[in-house]
């Protein structure tokens, strides 16, 4: 790799750190702009206080100190990638957040593979031919799909699928009570998986078709297609080097833009299936200002999003010879 | 011969019934109780969190002295039997003999005293104020331990049972002098009939049987889930369905309770809430006009249909209620409390007099109404709320807060009409006090507290005194007048007594035995499979 694009790498770097360290600090100062004492709610709880008692419940918790000194000791423990406890919990919040990533990738990264794999060849099909009946058929579903809150799709999805037909579990990521393990725990897995991702999937699909629609009939339109075409290249070729590979553009920076997302998962989807993710924990969290807890979910989903961006324009540095140019001019 | 006879006729029958008994028993035992807790608890352990999630799982790991029976009767649980000295001011508890902690060690005076002179005042503050009572606590023996008062305190034994005063492992403890933050903490250690089984957090909390639990043959349940399911259709899907047995108060709105308890197997209680005696708030701030003037304040009781709260609002679960004690409170006098009927005129006449005569649009006074942000029920009361006073002429706008936002509009006096609801516990000097007494400064520290802002010396002085007071009827009297004052002053108004259905089936058995409930240590529950 030539120094110019190491150096255009190194910058992005920095600017990512930069990035990240200006995320911190406004979320830690926007968190202490929300009305509310961590401290007094703890203490409410208890129904009864009296202000030496809530002064100790601070001091427990370091919210003694002045704002600008919590955020100094906040920044130097992230510097040493020091997490710190939780108020509530009093567990390490490095313990609590691995407790909840595996069942909240699990989810997220299933409904992203089902709404890619279903999503675009759909967004293609309606695009063979416009206002045709496939077509406004899957656009009408799509934008019904689009506009129902997730919640109330999941709830049909319950109603459908859990009570009436009883086929698959409303809630939950196992069979409680239930030690199975091996194949058969997997299956269970599945079977709890499937309306929850499926239901998630199905809002994402909606946009990928659409993006993948509007794309590709863009692209029909493109004078290259045309020539291709007026000198007869058969039209399954056309499809498949010329249209979809081109129309994928779009498709893609949205995609990463997502992936950058599956980390924070989805509070509706978790709430409503009662999934134990992160999206979930972020959201009690907030409603107890437990702002340990609630910073390092946003710290650690930022951190992802920022090596996602990195990843992309590493990706386009080795693509793009153009970038180069750009970094050095 | 014909003895020998009848003899032998017996002997079989004796048989028959003790294997009628023992078949009983095995009936009686093993089985899986399915719950929902919550939210989920930010910790199980009854020691360092009283709140509902923590005291429903805790409550079968951890255990007090004693129980109240739904008559709010002491019954024993650790302590074996109790006296009282004639002066009220001894307290001797005789502890049970052989009781183990889930990890093996013995149970002891020792672990008495560790809990009620260093623990549960440090993390608690209604412990600590109730135990400052206390001149000197002791343990002449192993099995004894002995409370010595300043001063009479007749409501001394109310803070005895689980959730009010958790008996903690000693052992565990040594060295340790931050008692919020110790690892111990987090092992869960405690006498009652279930021990931690496992906490997969998010998904369930699950607690098994205790097989070396004091009380032989029980407990009969082999283990206990509690699901956590965060939405409140879900839960009542999980209920239909069959995962879960029970729904408590919380887990699904009242208005679908009907529903849920008509279906075939579903039982409904409302037993089980004689020891919390919640108790609906609608907080007037009295520091800040138009309710610091008593009339304004009478006006909102007579523009309020308490009636319609209870009825529609609250789907028919709760009773009616006229002044601080709740109608099971030992010491309420009905007689001596002022009733606001629901009259509109007679709202609009006291706000006149109060000067709040009406405005341009008919507008006496603008009010901030803070709801309480514990869902759906409480939002549609503030909802109402706002109706019923614009009808007098007194604009309200609802605020919009969380938990945490309207702990510190209240707590700060930052608000006109606040919503809130308050367990009053037994007696009256360990869950109305702070509740009536003066405040001085800004800060009344917290939500259970005097957030309304009422000061009045003779309550100040008839609470404390009453409090202390030995003989019942000198006791009596004061309390009456306590309520004659507080429902003439009003400083805030009492919607309603909560009534908290807990919704199982059938085959569930022993659900709510005593007074506190579902918050019961569910030794004597079975399934009858």
């Amino acid at each position: 790799m030539s120094s110019g694009r190491i150096q255009f790498l190194l910058g992005r770097l920095l600017k990512s750190i930069l990035v990240l360290l200006a995320v911190v600090v406004l979320n830690f100062t926007i968190l202490r702009l929300a009305p509310g004492d961590p401290a007094l709610i703890l203490a409410g709880e208890q129904g009864a206080a009296d202000a030496a008692f809530v002064d100790q419940i601070r001091k427990d918790f370091g919210l003694d100190r002045s704002v600008p000194e919590q955020l100094a000791v906040y920044i130097k423990s992230l510097a040493t990638f020091d997490l710190g406890l939780s108020f509530r919990e009093r567990r390490p919040i490095a313990t609590i957040i691995g407790e909840r990533l595996p069942a909240t990738l699990i989810l997220t990264l299933t409904a992203f593979a089902l709404s890619l794999l279903i999503g675009i060849p759909l967004g293609a099909l309606a695009a063979r031919r416009p206002h045709g009946m496939v077509d406004v058929a899957l656009t009408t579903v799509s934008t019904a799909f689009f506009a129902m809150p997730l919640f109330w799709t999941g709830l049909l999805a319950i109603i459908f699928f859990s009570v009436w037909l009883n086929w698959l579990p409303s809630y939950g990521m196992m069979t409680v009570g239930a030690p199975l393990s091996g194949l058969a725990a997997f299956l269970d897995l599945v079977k709890h998986l499937a309306l929850p991702a499926s239901t998630l999937a199905l809002f994402y699909i909606s946009i990928y078709l659409r993006i993948t629609r509007a794309a590709v009939l863009d692209v029909m339109g493109s004078d290259y297609v045309r020539t291709a075409r007026a000198i007869g290249l058969p039209p399954t070729r056309i499809w498949r080097e010329h249209i979809l590979r081109n129309a994928l553009l779009p498709v893609i920076t949205f995609a990463s833009l997502q992936a950058g997302h599956l980390i924070g998962g989805s509070i509706v989807i978790e709430t409503v299936f009662a999934w134990p993710g992160i999206g979930r924990l972020a959201f009690d969290a907030l409603l107890q200002r437990d702002y340990n807890l609630l910073l390092s979910v946003f710290f650690v989903s930022s951190v992802v999003v920022m090596a996602f961006n990195f990843l992309a324009d590493a990706l386009y540095v080795l693509v793009d010879p153009r970038i180069e140019a750009g970094a050095s001019a | 011969m014909f003895l020998a006879h009848a003899l032998a006729r017996l002997s079989s029958a004796l048989a028959v019934l003790c294997c009628l008994t023992s078949l009983a028993l095995a009936q009686k035992s093993g089985g899986t109780l399915n719950l929902i807790v919550q939210p989920e608890p930010q910790t199980i352990n009854l020691g360092i969190n009283r709140l509902g999630p923590t005291s429903f799982v805790g409550s079968k790991i951890y255990e007090g002295l004693i129980t109240f029976t739904p008559k709010l009767e002491p019954k024993p649980a650790l302590a074996e039997s109790w006296s009282i000295s004639p002066d009220g001011l001894t307290y001797t508890f005789n502890l049970r003999k052989g009781v183990t902690w889930h990890d093996g060690k013995p149970f002891t005076s020792a672990d008495a005293l560790f809990s009620f002179q260093k623990f549960l005042p440090a993390v608690f503050f209604r412990s600590k104020l109730v135990l400052s009572e206390a001149e000197s606590i002791t343990a002449p023996d192993e099995h004894t331990i002995v409370f010595k008062l300043k001063a009479p305190f007749p409501g001394f034994m109310q803070i005895f049972e689980a959730t009010g005063g958790t008996i903690m492992p000693a052992h565990l403890y040594e060295g340790v002098t931050d008692f919020r933050n110790a690892p111990a903490n987090q092992q869960f250690i405690g006498t009652g009939p279930f021990k931690v089984g496992e906490w997969r957090r998010g998904s369930f909390v699950r607690l098994v049987k205790n097989d070396n639990y004091w009380d032989k043959g029980k407990p009969y349940l082999k283990e206990i889930y509690f699901h956590i399911i965060p939405d409140a259709n879900s839960r009542s899907i999980a209920f239909e369905t069959g995962k879960v047995d029970v729904l408590r108060a919380g887990d699904v709105e009242n208005f679908d309770i009907s529903r849920l308890a008509s279906e075939p197997g579903v039982e409904l209680t409302e037993a089980g809430w004689e020891f919390l005696q919640p108790i609906g708030y609608l907080h007037l701030n009295n520091r800040r006009k138009p309710f610091s003037d008593v009339r304004a304040r009478q006006a909102v009781a007579h523009a309020i249909d308490r009636k319609f709260i209870i009825e529609t609002i609250f789907g028919g679960f709760g009773r009616e209620i006229n002044g601080p004690f709740y109608s099971s409170k030992p010491y309420r006098d009905a007689s001596a409390e002022t009733k606001y009927e629901f009259d509109v005129e007679k709202a609009k006449k006291l706000l006149d007099e109060a000067g709040l005569k009406p405005g341009p649009g008919g507008i006496r006074a603008e009010v901030e109404l803070v709801p309480l942000p514990y869902g759906e029920m409480w939002q549609r009361q503030a909802e109402y709320v706002r109706e019923a006073l614009g009808a007098v002429g007194i604009k309200a706008n609802i605020a919009s807060v969380d938990v945490a936002g309207w702990s510190q509009r209240l707590t700060t006096f930052n608000y006109d009409i606040g919503h809130n609801f308050l367990y009053t516990f037994g007696d009256a000097s360990i869950g109305i006090n702070q509740t009536y007494l003066s405040v001085k400064g800004d800060n009344t520290g917290t939500t259970g507290g005097n957030v309304h802002g009422y000061s009045n010396a003779e309550v100040d002085d008839i609470l404390v005194k009453a409090a202390h007071e030995n003989d019942p009827e000198t006791r009596a009297k004061l309390y009456s007048r306590f309520q004659q004052i507080v429902t003439k002053e009003l400083p805030l108004l009492w919607t309603h007594e909560m009534v908290f259905p807990t919704v199982f089936r059938k085959k569930v058995r022993n659900l709510t035995l005593t007074g506190l409930g579902t918050n019961e240590n569910f030794a004597d529950v079975w399934i009858d499979q």
